[in-house]
């Protein structure tokens, strides 16, 4: 064993033996924050890469674009994003709530957020299904009569809300698992980064729902 | 060190307030308004700069506020120039590309 890692066990058991006498307990909040952030940008690169490939296309297939743009509901997709604007505020409260001591009050908006991203998928299912019954998909009896750039539009549109629908429901875990913490007092008004950090993966994902919104359902 | 002070004082009062968040949903709510109205008008090749504008500018709102980004020291807002300069290169030589190539 080096003598590099045999120091750092030392310091290991020294934090243990205050943490076992209550008078400090290790916690590197920066770092948990830090940590977190670099993950979100290895999520804005996975979705960047395509984006990039929505805009590609979209310069070689701007009409077509605006042709398939028809089939997809404006209506469903303004109410889809003020619920995700409106669950987005309710983590924000929700962090206020817990750093004022109040633990109903926080999960009280955490439990608004959970029904939010329930409605965002209620509402996702019926737009598939709707357009699953149009025959828009894969290989299906629509998709065959359409021009290649609309076959495109809609392979994007597939991939791009369906990857975000999965990080909603991903978003739904993570508040999840941070609400139990919450209930147990795991998480309290003077260490909440866990629920912080369930905030930024949420708002971040808010965020990609900010860009998808105009670029497949506001072209006209 | 007074400019420290300063930095936590303000922290404190922005992130202990409900009142400023209500308000920035309620900016974010205005602006998918404005964003949807303006869809319907035909500004031809503007249309799209407009609505990448407009997220923009609600990605900024989130970003400083629920994500606490403006509040957060200046090393968070290195990553992040640096993330968007990536980005920024990754679709400037796509284009760059895309623009130049012929047929």
């Amino acid at each position: 064993m080096s003598q590099d890692s045999e120091i750092a066990i030392h310091h290991q058991h020294e934090h243990e033996a205050h943490a076992h006498v209550g008078e400090h307990v290790h916690r590197d909040d920066m770092g948990s924050k830090m940590g977190m952030w670099l993950f979100l940008f290895t999520e804005v690169l996975l979705f960047g890469g395509m984006f990039i490939l929505y805009a590609a296309y979209r310069f070689t297939y701007s009409d077509a674009y605006k042709v398939a743009a028809e089939h997809l509901d404006t209506y469903i997709g303004t109410i889809n994003t003020i619920i995700l604007l409106a669950s987005s505020c309710a983590v924000v409260l929700g962090i206020v709530a817990l750093q004022r001591k109040n633990k109903g009050l926080c999960l009280g908006f955490l439990w608004f957020t959970q029904l939010c991203g329930a409605a965002f998928m209620v509402n996702k299912y019926f737009e598939w299904t709707h357009k699953i019954e149009l025959g828009i998909y894969p290989k299906g009896p629509a998709l065959a009569d359409m021009s290649e750039g609309e076959v495109v539009f809609f392979g994007l549109y597939y991939v791009m809300t369906g990857l975000h629908g999965l990080h909603i429901i991903v978003g739904m875990i993570f508040i999840g698992t941070v609400m139990v913490m919450i209930q147990k007092n795991k998480l309290t008004h003077d260490n909440y980064q866990k629920l912080e950090n369930a905030g930024l993966y949420w708002h971040l994902v808010d965020i990609i729902w900010i860009f998808l919104f105009p670029l497949f359902y506001l072209i006209h | 060190m007074e400019t420290d002070i300063h930095k936590v004082e303000e922290h404190e009062a922005h992130s202990h307030g409900y009142g400023v968040y209500v308000l920035v949903f309620f900016g974010l709510l205005a602006l998918t308004a404005v964003t949807v109205s303006v869809a319907g008008i035909n500004l031809g090749s503007l249309t799209l700069t407009v609505a990448l504008l407009i997220a923009t500018i609600k990605t900024c709102l989130v970003a400083n506020y629920f994500m606490h980004v403006k509040f957060e020291s200046p090393i968070f807002k290195v990553f992040i120039a640096v993330c968007i300069v990536i980005f920024a290169t990754m679709i400037g030589l796509t284009f760059f590309d895309l623009i130049f190539r012929t047929p």
